[in-house]
């Protein structure tokens, strides 16, 4: 066991883990923070997209020890004081779900690349998504969601 | 899918690594881990200790260094693909960058452990291997330089020594026109086939991605040009002394009819 303290969503979570604990393990498992989805678990999907230290990254290819003494951000940390966050309100206005399920992935991956460029053109939106995939909706109206967010001039 | 079990250490120097590769034959460096940890959940890598030198903050830097750019071995694809510095002296480099995997592999991938797994499917190795960059290896009597064309040995094989730490990538300060072009199904794909072309001391150098046990340089290529052929007729040449690999995407007919028209395609950019 290795013994490991990050931050998560702004609180300071100390844990021993089994060196091989994957990331996305940690916060579904030992955390209970099961808004990050395993989709694919070969980091092509990236359903289990969240931030470290603030940059996107696909958390079923890292290791719990690898996020030591880090930042750890995940879709549960997005909404605040009930109130959806920008990505997300933009989401839910432009119907950029159905079943749901690469939705956290998708929000966290469009907030990373809007801290990047927060004013991205579409083929930038579509191309900043390529490491996310949604079998159900085309990506149409995920990627005007994006925008729409990006217009709202929002803080992300 | 989980790895095997293994004993995670951290290195807090390039000198404490090379102990620690000493002390466990079977052990692997840790860099961002985005080609060990998929290869570990698979078992096709399986080491008892996993030495992590993720956090060597003084192994990830861009700078310039005479008429090269030194690249530091943990240096993350997201920073060499937005490297002012890079996109001006050699852009080759940030834009292969630039095309491996996606955003968040970016995020955490090193182009040292990139070229250390010694994928022949890998972006930056047959760029590398184009510009004839330098690697910079340290091991227990100190310091070398490999040439790009030593560094790459077989499938998944390189020149390092099992004690040996790849600390820095020394690429050229290029003027002339250049090309990186890679064919794949899907954005996050490795690529069926890739071409690297820099304009070199009037010639042109091009290197395989994908074409072999190791990135190749397509030499019949770049002698056709020398000898003043047209790019058409040089691309024919593309696939000389390959030995493409047949899978799910492509047969090895199919990536020798790929490479000449992204060779061709790439020598009419690169001449332009």
């Amino acid at each position: 066991m290795t013994r490991i303290s990050l931050t998560v969503n702004g609180q300071r979570r100390e844990a021993d883990v089994e060196p091989r604990t994957l990331l996305v393990y940690f916060l579904r498992e030992h955390l209970g923070l099961t808004g990050t989805n395993v989709g694919c678990d070969t980091s092509t999907c990236g359903a289990c997209t969240v931030h470290l230290d603030g940059e996107s990254v696909k958390s079923c290819t890292l290791l719990a020890v690898q996020a030591d003494g880090r930042e750890v951000t995940t879709i549960e940390a997005l909404a605040r004081d009930g109130e959806l966050h920008p990505l997300q309100e933009a989401f839910r206005r432009n119907h950029a779900l159905q079943c749901g399920y690469c939705t956290p992935g998708m929000v966290m991956a469009a907030a990373s690349l809007l801290r990047e460029r927060p004013n991205p053109t579409e083929e930038e939106v579509r191309e900043g998504l390529e490491g996310n995939l949604c079998r159900c909706t085309g990506y149409q109206n995920i990627v005007k969601a994006v925008l729409d967010a990006a217009a709202s001039g929002a803080r992300v | 899918m989980i790895p095997a079990p293994f004993d995670y250490v951290r290195a807090d120097s390039v000198d404490d690594a090379i102990a620690r590769l000493r002390e466990d034959p079977e052990g692997k460096l840790l860099a961002g881990g985005h080609s060990l940890l998929p290869a570990m959940k698979l078992r096709l890598a399986r080491p008892s200790t996993l030495i992590d030198i993720g956090r060597l903050r003084d192994l990830a830097y861009i700078r310039e260094d005479g008429d090269r750019v030194a690249i530091g071995a943990l240096t993350r694809h997201h920073d060499v693909a937005t490297s002012e510095l890079l996109r001006q002296a050699c852009p080759i480099v940030a834009h292969a960058a630039s095309v491996v995997g996606d955003p968040q592999v970016r995020h955490v991938g090193t182009i040292g452990g990139s070229c250390a797994h010694g994928d022949p499917a890998g972006d930056l190795p047959s760029v590398l291997l184009a510009l004839e960059a330098e690697f910079v290896a340290r091991g227990p009597s100190g310091e070398r330089t490999i040439p790009a064309s030593g560094f790459f040995t077989s499938l998944f094989e390189t020149a390092l020594a099992p004690d040996e730490v790849l600390t820095e990538i020394r690429v050229p300060r290029t003027s002339g026109g250049w090309a990186y072009l890679k064919f794949n199904r899907r954005a996050i794909d490795w690529a069926i086939v890739g071409v690297a072309a820099v304009r070199a001391n009037g010639g042109v150098r091009v290197g395989l991605t994908n074409m072999g046990l190791t990135p190749l340089r397509a030499t019949g290529v770049e002698e056709a040009i020398a000898s003043g052929a047209d790019p058409a007729a040089a691309a024919a040449r593309a696939d000389e002394g390959t030995a493409p690999p047949a899978d799910a995407f492509a047969s090895d007919e199919y990536r020798r009819e790929l490479a000449k028209v992204l060779v061709r395609r790439a020598l009419e950019q690169v001449l332009a």
